[in-house]
């Protein structure tokens, strides 16, 4: 059960990366990695439960809070090129 | 009994997260992206973390489980709202057939 949900997860993944290839903005590309992130870290804890791997799950901690710091970055990169232009 | 719980919980986080990357592809402009965006992190990833908790029983993977979904939980309404605010005020246009922009009615 857990290797068809992984299945699903990586078509749901690379219909998000055709969205961050095609995206015609730039707040575009940053939703559709967003959504990656998140789904690649359920795929990280699913594997983690598979494989019986503790190890998993702390990448999966680590990345979630980088994905989010990266986020705020651009965010705030965006805004502030808004407002210079 | 757990088990069909947990695999009730993987089988709707997998529905919602194909169906919110469609609709990642599919909505006309960011703004809708975004909501497409909580679909796949609320009803696929968060579900999807609870069903592999569930399915793991009581063990130190659990808490670990637990902590990165509420992680995620907390987190991913701040990234959406300041992702929106930033192509709202980086000139990214509403889709043409959108009704009302009150933070363009708040401008000076």
């Amino acid at each position: 059960m857990i290797l068809e949900v992984l299945i699903i997860i990586f078509c749901a993944c690379l219909i998000c990366a055709l969205r961050a290839a095609l995206g015609p903005t730039a707040p575009d590309r940053v939703v559709a990695i967003d959504a990656l992130v998140v789904l690649m870290i359920s795929a990280l804890v699913l594997l983690g439960v598979y494989y019986r791997a503790p190890i998993y799950l702390d990448v999966a901690l680590v990345y979630a809070f980088l994905a989010f710091l990266g986020t705020l970055a651009i965010a705030k990169y965006l805004e502030g090129r808004g407002i210079e232009t | 009994m757990i088990e069909i719980i947990a695999y009730i919980l993987l089988g709707i986080g997998a529905f919602c997260a194909i169906v919110g990357s469609i609709g990642i592809v599919r909505f006309p402009d960011v703004y809708n992206r975004i909501h497409a965006n909580t679909v796949v992190v609320v009803g696929g990833a968060i579900v999807m973390l609870l069903g592999a908790s569930v399915l793991e029983g009581l063990s130190s993977y659990t808490l670990k489980i637990l902590i990165i979904a509420f992680f995620i939980f907390l987190t991913n309404p701040v990234s959406a709202h300041a992702i929106a605010r930033a192509a709202h005020k980086s000139g990214v246009k509403l889709w043409r057939r959108s009704v009302v922009d009150k933070l363009e009615e708040e401008k000076p």
